[in-house]
């Protein structure tokens, strides 16, 4: 799987310094994606990785520094389903379709913008929910609506925070498996997690981030108990699992030897 | 056969007024275009705006009338139209809350309103009438500005429906898809100001608030699709503007009242119909634009 970045620069933010207020949340931040990027960013909460996303899609300016996308790029965000008001009055075929902003935008779709919609749902096995309301889907199913509103703008870039929270093992794991399937395709994925292991399985670029970026790179390289204390300010282990490196925890109360 | 006759009586023989026709005509559209506009606005968690926003208007009804007569309708959509994006701005800056930025400018053009009319009196339509309604004294200017604020708001949200609903339903992520938000929402501020303005004469300024607020929550408790409650909202607004107008009529009192009134005994109707659940499909629409406030970022670049 490629993924670590070597395909030509698509956006770049230089040296950016972000605060709200006086406290800055990101400082000194450099960060390039590739065209062909996929990168977990991780980090404990309050990091500053919804706010890095953030930046990096314009929605805000950094106090220092600049964000430069390449011209003409086309980027897609899905947003954290927490920060989803669940009652707003739309069923799926609707969300899908606030995408498509360019062009006619009459309320009643065109014959091709609902074959898109439809064709996109079935893409991601979720075509049946089409004329469900929202709030009437599964944490899965709503990750993947949202997925295929992004996808129907034909994004170059697409940007997802936490994208595996509130999800089952098994959702996070197809939901992965997905974007796996996406990068392939072409698509340049950047997106943000608390899931450590979940990204080491299934990622081939991390970035670990505790208001700057702590280190970047395979997750063998950066997986490691002397990053994780760095980024997460506690002392984590680290196993190694078939090939994998996999995060402990709770170390002291699993291993007797350690708890000696 | 007798009773229907006598039904039918009473509701062609106001028809014979001129100015009942033209209440009817203005009140109709009134609640139409509220009930429109109301949908996005409640969506949007801005319900206050729409009280606030016919309170700084009739600051500026008073200090226009004052000017000259022929000025009170330019004059208080250009204060109308000003506090609307001085609060759009004020929020976008996020150096207060929405809610605070209308209280602090609306309140206080109203304030203003009240002194500069009690002070030096009007030479336009009277106090009570601008608070409360009144189908009398509409004048085809008012039923021609009113059509055309709604062709206007009609066109807006027809050619512009995608954008608008994706800035009402999650503004940053709008943003990030190259939708222009902030040029969204300052339209729509400039429509729902020119939509209070064109209803206050019938409405009143106390009562416009209600009719932005009350088709769209009831609309908004009968379906969860939003293309369907756009249009239940308007046709709500319609009803209640043309049926409040017929019992301002035969109660003799201000037809704001009557239609805001219709619009309440609406809500209990669709309250009995779809039960105390359905108002659980509203929780929403009150707190969803200030979680974006809350979670907005400094604006301000230095590179």
């Amino acid at each position: 799987m490629t993924g670590t970045g070597v395909g030509p620069v698509i956006l770049t933010l230089d040296h950016i310094t972000v605060a709200y207020e006086s406290e800055p949340v990101l400082r000194d931040v450099s960060f390039h994606v590739h065209s062909d990027q996929f990168t977990g960013i991780v980090g404990p909460s309050g990091s500053g990785k919804t706010t890095l996303l953030r930046t990096l899609l314009g929605a805000i300016r950094p106090q220092r520094g600049s964000v430069k996308p390449r011209p003409g790029l086309r980027m897609a965000y899905v947003p954290q389903l927490e920060t989803v008001n669940w009652n707003f009055p739309v069923t799926v075929s609707e969300c899908v379709l606030m995408a498509r902003t360019k062009g006619r935008q009459w309320p009643r779709a065109s014959k091709a913008d609902r074959a898109d919609v439809t064709g996109v749902l079935e893409r991601l096995g979720i075509g049946e929910v089409a004329d469900r309301h929202i709030r009437q889907l599964s944490g899965g199913q709503q990750q993947r609506m949202f997925l295929a509103r992004a996808l129907l703008s034909d994004p170059e870039l697409l940007v997802l925070d936490e994208p595996t929270s509130g999800v089952d093992v098994s959702t996070r794991h197809d939901m992965l498996h997905l974007l796996a399937d996406l990068h392939e395709d072409g698509i340049s994925i950047v997106l943000t997690t608390h899931d450590l292991n979940g990204m080491a399985a299934h990622l081939p670029h991390l970035v670990t981030i505790n208001g700057t970026i702590v280190a970047e790179g395979t997750p063998h390289e950066v997986i490691t108990p002397d990053v994780l204390e760095r980024t997460f300010g506690a002392r984590l282990e680290v196993l190694e699992h078939l090939g994998m490196p996999v995060v402990i925890d709770d170390y002291h109360r699993i291993s007797p030897r350690a708890a000696s | 056969m007798t009773s229907t006759l006598l039904f039918l009586d009473s509701l062609t023989g106001p028809l014979q007024y001129g100015f009942f026709q033209k209440g009817l005509v203005v009140a109709t559209i009134s609640g139409a275009l509220l009930g429109f506009v109301g949908v996005y606005i409640t969506l949007r968690g801005m319900s206050y705006i729409g009280h606030g926003l016919s309170h700084a208007i009739f600051g500026g009804f008073a200090a226009a009338s004052l000017v000259s007569a022929s000025f009170i309708y330019l004059g208080a959509g250009i204060w109308g139209v000003s506090s609307a994006l001085a609060i759009n701005w004020v929020t976008r800056r996020h150096r207060i809350g929405a809610d605070a930025a209308i209280g602090v400018i609306t309140t206080a053009s109203f304030a203003l309103g009240v002194a500069l009319l009690s002070r030096f009196g009007s030479s336009g339509p009277s106090f009570d009438n601008a608070l409360f309604g009144s189908i009398y004294g509409i004048s085809a200017d008012q039923i021609i500005m009113l059509i055309g604020v709604s062709v206007a708001t009609a066109a807006f949200v027809f050619f512009r429906y995608r954008s608008l609903l994706f800035t009402t339903f999650d503004p940053e992520v709008a943003a990030a898809s190259g939708v222009n938000v902030a040029r969204t929402e300052a339209i729509l501020m400039l429509l729902l100001s020119l939509s209070i303005l064109a209803t206050l004469t019938v409405i009143g300024v106390t009562l416009v608030a209600a009719m932005l607020v009350i088709p769209a929550v009831v609309a908004r408790m009968i379906t969860d699709s939003f293309g369907r409650m756009l249009v239940l909202s308007t046709a709500i607004g319609a009803a209640c503007g043309l049926t409040g107008m017929y019992l301002s009529y035969f109660a003799a009192v201000p037809s704001g009242t009557m239609i805001v009134l219709t619009g309440a005994a609406v809500f209990c109707l669709a309250l009995a119909w779809q039960g105390w659940r359905s108002l659980a499909r509203t929780a929403g629409l009150d707190d969803h634009h200030e979680d974006t406030v809350e979670a907005a970022p400094s604006t301000t670049r230095s590179t």
